[in-house]
């Protein structure tokens, strides 16, 4: 675990070394509370809740997301880092783990320093308090899927463009992949089971069900499993790369 | 058993062959010098040594340990500078030197021991905590030698340690160089011949990816054919040459350069026979003034370039 934890405290050392980490976070509030607020309307509701809040994190977290992990692979191969760390006596899972855990540990900050919403609305009224941290949660799970896949996809390229270009497009794909948009391309010529298991790989869907109540455990299970699936793609990624 | 080993590497890219069956041993004590054009497959072969890309065929062993297969084994042995000297630019030296150390599993207070040593042999202080982009050519490539040299492996391949630095920082490098190599089997990779001379015992010659020579430096320089330049003053250079070219052992005369009536020919000898004596005995007996005459030996450079000139044909 200690070569994990190395990597980890580097790369989120890494994320301070440069303005980057400060812009990102300030865009992220300023983005989250002008949606919030303005397009939401959230003091028009006049309910004391997160709704309007948690709403917009998928569609935040599409262009947010790949922006924080297209460095993680990218940025090491155009400067050739990569080739140290790949033959420091550590297992390549190790390394892909820590970054990843990097990745979503600032994503987490992120996340943490929204909380004087969640004050704000105790504040002004009473709110379920459980609802909002299951959307936490699951707003923090979500995070770490679409962290995972954009991790994974800058393991392919030197370029960080490219990376976020990829992984945001991939993962526009999985948040509409309830909507017809996707749906529609996909039941023209797939079996109904297809079609289903294409719904069910909604990141919009399972994290609605999160938001809507307690921790949906079929959800859970989802996001844990898509996070898994990817560091694994993301380990396949440098091992194929290293065989080319 | 050898500490370093090749055996039959080969690395197709696509329809590209970059490295074409390179097979070698290094022993400990043994300092090996890479030697090729640019392109010729060098920094390839380091990579599949060091286990960072995989052979497409063939194998390579540190301390035995499979670099492919038995990869954390055969890292811990290993000592490694990629080409280009790459290194975390927004860390510290300091910060950069230890995150290595802790990867290599050496504790807080070994790696400050050791780094304290470090740090004095290749004269990192005065950097030591200053940022690695923010640094020059010089001190990113002793970083880079460090990064190494952290939990002393007996095992080095450095991907050329000395490019871009200047004549000093040259002869630094390979002094320390000289100084760990009685312990350790060290590779290193050049095109610079007199880096060759100064620090290897040994001598691998790679064109096109394939092993022309593995030599001695003193063996490759045998190899050069030797040359005696020769000036005569004659108003019939065409005589002398015809007297030298029949000369047993002789293999080519030519005129170097002809200024006023003073000629210079060159002369190849490839077995260095005739002597400078037996030569001069025969052109004094034909009366054929000679004012000047001395044997040219084959440079590292020459013998070089007729090996890989020979390949690229």
């Amino acid at each position: 675990m200690r070569p994990t934890l190395l990597v980890f405290r580097r790369e989120f050392a890494a994320y301070f070394a440069t303005p980057v980490a400060a812009v990102f976070l300030i865009v992220f509030l300023a983005l989250a509370a002008g949606l919030t607020f303005f397009m939401s309307g959230f003091f028009d509701r006049g309910q004391a809740d997160l709704s309007s809040f948690f709403f917009w994190h998928p569609w935040l977290f599409l262009v947010l997301m790949p922006a924080i992990a297209m460095r993680l692979w990218a940025e090491e191969r155009r400067n050739g880092t990569v080739e140290l760390l790949m033959t420091l006596p550590v297992q390549p899972w190790q390394i892909v783990l820590g970054k990843w855990l990097a990745a979503w540990a600032f994503a987490a900050l992120a996340l943490a320093l929204t909380t004087p919403l969640w004050i704000t609305v105790n504040v002004l009224g009473s709110p379920d308090n459980g609802v909002i941290l299951a959307s936490y949660v699951g707003s923090w799970l979500m995070a770490g899927a679409f962290l995972a896949l954009a991790a994974a996809i800058s393991a392919l390229t030197k370029s960080q463009v490219l990376a976020f270009i990829g992984a945001t497009a991939v993962s526009f794909l999985f948040v509409m992949a309830g909507f017809d948009l996707v749906l529609g391309a996909v039941r023209s010529w797939a079996p109904t089971v297809i079609v289903d298991a294409v719904r069910s790989m909604s990141f919009l869907g399972h994290f609605q069900r999160i938001t809507e109540g307690v921790l949906d455990l079929p959800s859970i299970i989802f996001f844990v499993t898509f996070i898994a699936f990817c560091l694994w793609l993301n380990v396949r990624a440098i091992e194929v790369k290293k065989a080319a | 058993m050898a500490l370093v080993e090749a055996r039959d590497l080969v690395k197709r890219f696509g329809s590209l062959t970059a490295v074409d069956g390179i097979s070698f041993a290094v022993d400990r004590a043994e300092v090996v010098g890479f030697l090729g054009p640019n392109g010729a497959g060098k920094s390839t072969a380091m990579k599949i040594i060091s286990g960072f890309l995989e052979p497409s065929s063939g194998q390579a062993f540190i301390e035995g340990y499979n670099s492919h297969t038995q990869p954390i084994e055969a890292r811990r042995r290993l000592g490694y500078l990629p080409e280009g000297a790459p290194a975390y630019g927004d860390m510290s030296v300091a910060d950069f030197l230890g995150f290595i150390a802790a990867m290599h599993g050496m504790s807080k207070r070994q790696a400050n021991d050791r780094l304290a040593e470090l740090v004095e042999r290749i004269g990192l202080a005065e950097v030591w905590n200053q940022r690695i982009e923010a640094l020059s050519k010089g001190f990113k490539r002793r970083v880079g030698i460090a990064q190494a040299l952290v939990h002393d492996p007996d095992v080095l391949i450095l991907d050329e340690p000395t490019d871009g630095l200047d004549p000093n920082q040259k002869h630094d490098m390979r002094e320390l160089i000289r100084l760990i190599a009685a312990r350790k089997a060290i590779v290193i990779s050049t095109h610079i011949l007199e880096e060759v001379e100064a620090v290897c015992t040994r001598a691998i010659i790679i064109a096109k990816g394939r092993m022309l020579a593995d030599a001695t430096p003193a063996e490759l320089l045998a190899q050069g054919a030797n040359a005696f330049a020769i000036t005569i003053v004659t108003v019939d250079p065409q005589r002398a040459i015809e007297i030298i070219s029949t000369q047993p052992g002789i293999s080519k005369v030519y005129v170097a350069e002809r200024v006023d009536g003073v000629t210079r020919l060159l002369v190849h000898a490839p077995q260095s026979r005739p002597t400078v004596a037996e030569l001069a005995g025969v052109l004094g007996r034909s009366d054929i003034a000679v004012s000047e005459m001395f044997v040219k030996h084959a440079s590292l450079d020459d013998v070089f370039r007729q090996i890989t000139n020979g390949a690229e044909n």
